[in-house]
C-alpha cells in the first residue's frame, strides 16, 4: 500500500544563476524538488526555514519560502501549478529546463490544453 | 535614424561598471538581497521561475541591423537561443545568470543599448507607433518627441520614485497603432485647419486590474510646451499620487479619484505657476533632436512596381502575405513589411538569435538598416521597397517567419505567463498555441477579417486582454487555471475596455469557445461589418447565447 505525506519544504533560487532549489536534508540545495526534505510538522517547516536564511546569509540562494507538497512513492509533489512550473520548467519548451535536464519533478504541470 | 549621444555613451558606460560591481558585491554578500534588488531592477533584471529574466529598453521600438545582431548574440551566448519581444515594444530574456548580466549589459552598450528605467517607479521606455516614420496616414514621425523625452526623464532625480511606473506612448498618426489612451500619458498629434500641429494630451490611462480610458487634459499643445506641461502633471502626480497603496498607486486611480476637472485644474494651476525660469524647449534643440530621425534617403520610384505585381500573380503564398503583412507607406514605390512572430502553433513573440540575423540582414540590405518592434511582438521593416517585397518573403519563408496572418486571428497578443512569470495565475502561451491551431487554415482567418485576440496569464494585463476585440484573462480558481472571455474591447483610437461574457472556461475549453464566438460574428455580420463594429451593433446576446445556452 502506498503511503502519501503532506506537509511542507523549502524552494528558493540560487543566487549566482536564479535556477529553482530545494533544499535537502543533508541541508544542500537540489534543483529537484524529489530531493527535498518534506517537513511533516510545524516544527520541522520552521527549522528548514531556519536552515534556508542562513543560507541566504551565505549567499548560496535567495528568496527561500516555504510550499505545501507532498510525496508519494519517492515523488513530491507541490500543491500549487506555480510551483509545479519551477519544478519542470515552461511547458510550452519541453526542450528547455529541469524537464529537459533530467532533474524534473514527476507530474504535468497540470492538465494540456 | 536614432542614436544616442556622447552624454549617453558615457552615462551607459558607467552605469554598466556600476553594475559589475554592484552584483559582484551582492555574490559575495556585500550587499544583502533587499540592498541589491532595486540595483538590478533598476537595470532590467528580474527575478522569474526559472532563472533571472533581463529586460532590455528598445527606445520606440526602433532597432538597426547591427543592434538586433547584438540581440541575437546575447541570446545565443547567454540565453538559450531565444529571446521574447514584449508588449512594451522591448525584448526579454529568460535564462540569464547573474554572474553573466554585466557583460551582457556590456554587450549592449557596445551597441548603444541598454536596460535602464525598464522596470521600477519611474518614467518607462517611452512607446509609439511602429510604423513611425512611414506610415501613408502619418501627420508627423513621433520619434522625436520620444527621444525628448526621454531624454528629459532618463534618471530625472524628482520622476526617479514615483508612486508607482509610468508608460508613455505617442503617436503622430491619426489611426491609433501606440494605444495612446491606455497609457499613463498618452500624446496624440494633430494638424488644424491652419496646418499647425499640436498635441492631445491624454492622462490617466491604463490595463493593470483597473483598466481606464485616459481623459484628455489638453487638445492641441505647442511641442515646446510639452516638457513644461508634463513635467507639471508629473509633479501633480508626484504630490498626490497614493503611495500608501501599491493597487491605487497609478496615476489613472488620482485622476479617477480627483475627477478630471479637479485634476485637470490642479495640472493647469502647476503649469501656471512655472517653478522654473523656462521649460521651454527651444526650436533649435527640437531640430537637433528631429535630425537623429531624419527620414532615409528614399528613391523616387513609381507607385506601381511591376514585378510586385507579376510575383503576386505567380505565387498565391506570397499574394497572401503581401495582402495581409504589408502597410501602406508614405512614399511612392515603398511599403512597410511587417514580419509575423505568431507561426501557427508557435509562442508569441518569440525569435531565435538565428531569426534575429536573418531579420537584421534582410533590414540592412532592404530596409535603410531599420528594424521595429511592436506592441503586438512583431517586427517591422519599415522602408522597404515593393520591388524588393518578394526577396525578402523568401528568405523569411526559408527562416518559418513568413505567416501571413498579421492583424488576423492568428496574430495572437500573448504574455509570458505561468510558463516563465513569477506574478502569472495561469499560463497563456498554451492557449494562444490552442487557438492559433484551430484557425491554421488562413483562408478562414481571412474571412473573419481583422480580429485581436488578447490574452494575459493575470490581472496585470501585460497580454493587453482588456483591450483586445476577443480577451482571455487566465486566472487560477482553487489550483486550477482558469479563463474569462471579454468582448469588445480596443486600443485604437475608439479605445474601450471590453466587458466580461460571462463564467469562465477551463484552458482545454477556451480555443472552442473563440471558435464559437468567431462562428456567431461570421453569422450575424452585415457585409463588411468588422468583429469591433458588429459587436457595437448587436451586444453581447448573440455570443452569450451561442456560448452558453446548450451548456
Amino acid at each position: 500500500m502506498t503511503t502519501t505525506e503532506k506537509g511542507q519544504l523549502v524552494t528558493a533560487n540560487r543566487l549566482r544563476d536564479g535556477i529553482a532549489v530545494f533544499l535537502t536534508r543533508t541541508g544542500s540545495w537540489s534543483e529537484t524538488i524529489d530531493e527535498a526534505a518534506l517537513a511533516l510538522e510545524p516544527q520541522a517547516a520552521a527549522a528548514l526555514e531556519s536552515r534556508a536564511k542562513d543560507a541566504e546569509k551565505a549567499n548560496l540562494v535567495t528568496g527561500s519560502y516555504l510550499i505545501d507538497a507532498e510525496r508519494r512513492e519517492g515523488r513530491v509533489r507541490a500543491a500549487l501549478i506555480r510551483e509545479r512550473m519551477r519544478t519542470l520548467g515552461p511547458t510550452v519548451r519541453l526542450d528547455l529546463g529541469k524537464q529537459a535536464e533530467g532533474t524534473a519533478g514527476a507530474f504535468a504541470a497540470s492538465e494540456g490544453v | 535614424m536614432y542614436r544616442y549621444d556622447e552624454f549617453d555613451h558615457q552615462f551607459v558606460r558607467e552605469r554598466t561598471r556600476q553594475f559589475r560591481d554592484q552584483a559582484e558585491r551582492r555574490m559575495k554578500g556585500e550587499l544583502t538581497e533587499d540592498e541589491f534588488r532595486p540595483l538590478r531592477l533598476m537595470n532590467g533584471l528580474y527575478l522569474q521561475l526559472h532563472a533571472y529574466m533581463l529586460r532590455v529598453a528598445v527606445p520606440y521600438g526602433t532597432l538597426s541591423g547591427k543592434q538586433m545582431r547584438a540581440l541575437a548574440f546575447i541570446a545565443d551566448k547567454w540565453d538559450k537561443g531565444y529571446g521574447h519581444f514584449t508588449t512594451r515594444q522591448n525584448i526579454q530574456y529568460n535564462w540569464i545568470k547573474l554572474e553573466d548580466t554585466a557583460d551582457i549589459l556590456g554587450a549592449l552598450a557596445d551597441v548603444e543599448m541598454h536596460a535602464i528605467q525598464t522596470s521600477g517607479n519611474c518614467i518607462r521606455n517611452v512607446t509609439t507607433d511602429h510604423w513611425a516614420g512611414a506610415a501613408a496616414d502619418e501627420i508627423a514621425d513621433p520619434r522625436p518627441v520620444g527621444e525628448l523625452l526621454r531624454q528629459w526623464s532618463s534618471l530625472h532625480p524628482e520622476f526617479s520614485y514615483l508612486p508607482r511606473k509610468f508608460k508613455i506612448a505617442v503617436t503622430g498618426a491619426p489611426h491609433d497603432r501606440a494605444a495612446v489612451k491606455v497609457h499613463d500619458i498618452g500624446l496624440r498629434l494633430h494638424k488644424n485647419d491652419k496646418s499647425e500641429t499640436g498635441w492631445e494630451v491624454i492622462v490617466g490611462g491604463g490595463q493593470g486590474r483597473t483598466p481606464i480610458i485616459g481623459v484628455t487634459v489638453r487638445d492641441f499643445l505647442p511641442e515646446h510646451e510639452l516638457v513644461g506641461y508634463l513635467e507639471a502633471i508629473m509633479r501633480v502626480y508626484n504630490l498626490y499620487g497614493r503611495r500608501d497603496n501599491k493597487y491605487k498607486a497609478r496615476i489613472k486611480i488620482l485622476v479617477h479619484e480627483l475627477g478630471a476637472e479637479k485634476f485637470k485644474s490642479e495640472v493647469e494651476a502647476e503649469y501656471a505657476r512655472k517653478p522654473q525660469a523656462s521649460t521651454e524647449v527651444e526650436e533649435r534643440e527640437l531640430a537637433r533632436i528631429a535630425a537623429y530621425f531624419a527620414a532615409p534617403q528614399f528613391d523616387k520610384l513609381p507607385r506601381w512596381s511591376a514585378s510586385f505585381e507579376e510575383a503576386k500573380l505567380a505565387n498565391p503564398a506570397f499574394a497572401r502575405w503581401a495582402r495581409n503583412n504589408l502597410g501602406a507607406h508614405k512614399i511612392d514605390g515603398y511599403t512597410i513589411v511587417n514580419i509575423s512572430l505568431k507561426p501557427e502553433g508557435g509562442i508569441p513573440g518569440d525569435a531565435t538569435g538565428e531569426q534575429m540575423r536573418l531579420m537584421a540582414d534582410l533590414a540592412e540590405k532592404y530596409s535603410h538598416d531599420e528594424l521595429r518592434i511592436s506592441h503586438a511582438q512583431n517586427i517591422v521593416l519599415p522602408h522597404v521597397k515593393k520591388d524588393d517585397a518578394f526577396t525578402i518573403w523568401q528568405g523569411l519563408d526559408a527562416a518559418g517567419l513568413s505567416t501571413a496572418n498579421y492583424g488576423l486571428a492568428g496574430d495572437i497578443i500573448a504574455c509570458p505567463g505561468l510558463d516563465y512569470c513569477a506574478l502569472a495565475t495561469a499560463r497563456s502561451i498554451p492557449i494562444s498555441q490552442a487557438i492559433s491551431r484551430k484557425f491554421a487554415n488562413l483562408d478562414r482567418q481571412e474571412e473573419i477579417g481583422p480580429i485581436k485576440i488578447n490574452i494575459s496569464g493575470c490581472i496585470n494585463a501585460c497580454g493587453h486582454h482588456h483591450v483586445g476585440h476577443i480577451g482571455i484573462l487566465g486566472l487560477d480558481k482553487k489550483g486550477e487555471e482558469y479563463y474569462q472571455i471579454t468582448l469588445g474591447g480596443s486600443s485604437a483610437e475608439n479605445a474601450s475596455i471590453g466587458s466580461i461574457l460571462g463564467p469562465g472556461f477551463a484552458g482545454h475549453e477556451v480555443a472552442d469557445a473563440i471558435e464559437t464566438i468567431l462562428d456567431t460574428y461570421l453569422k450575424l455580420r452585415a457585409p463588411g461589418e468588422e468583429f469591433l463594429a458588429a459587436y457595437a451593433r448587436v451586444g453581447a446576446k448573440p455570443f452569450k447565447e451561442a456560448l452558453y445556452a446548450t451548456a
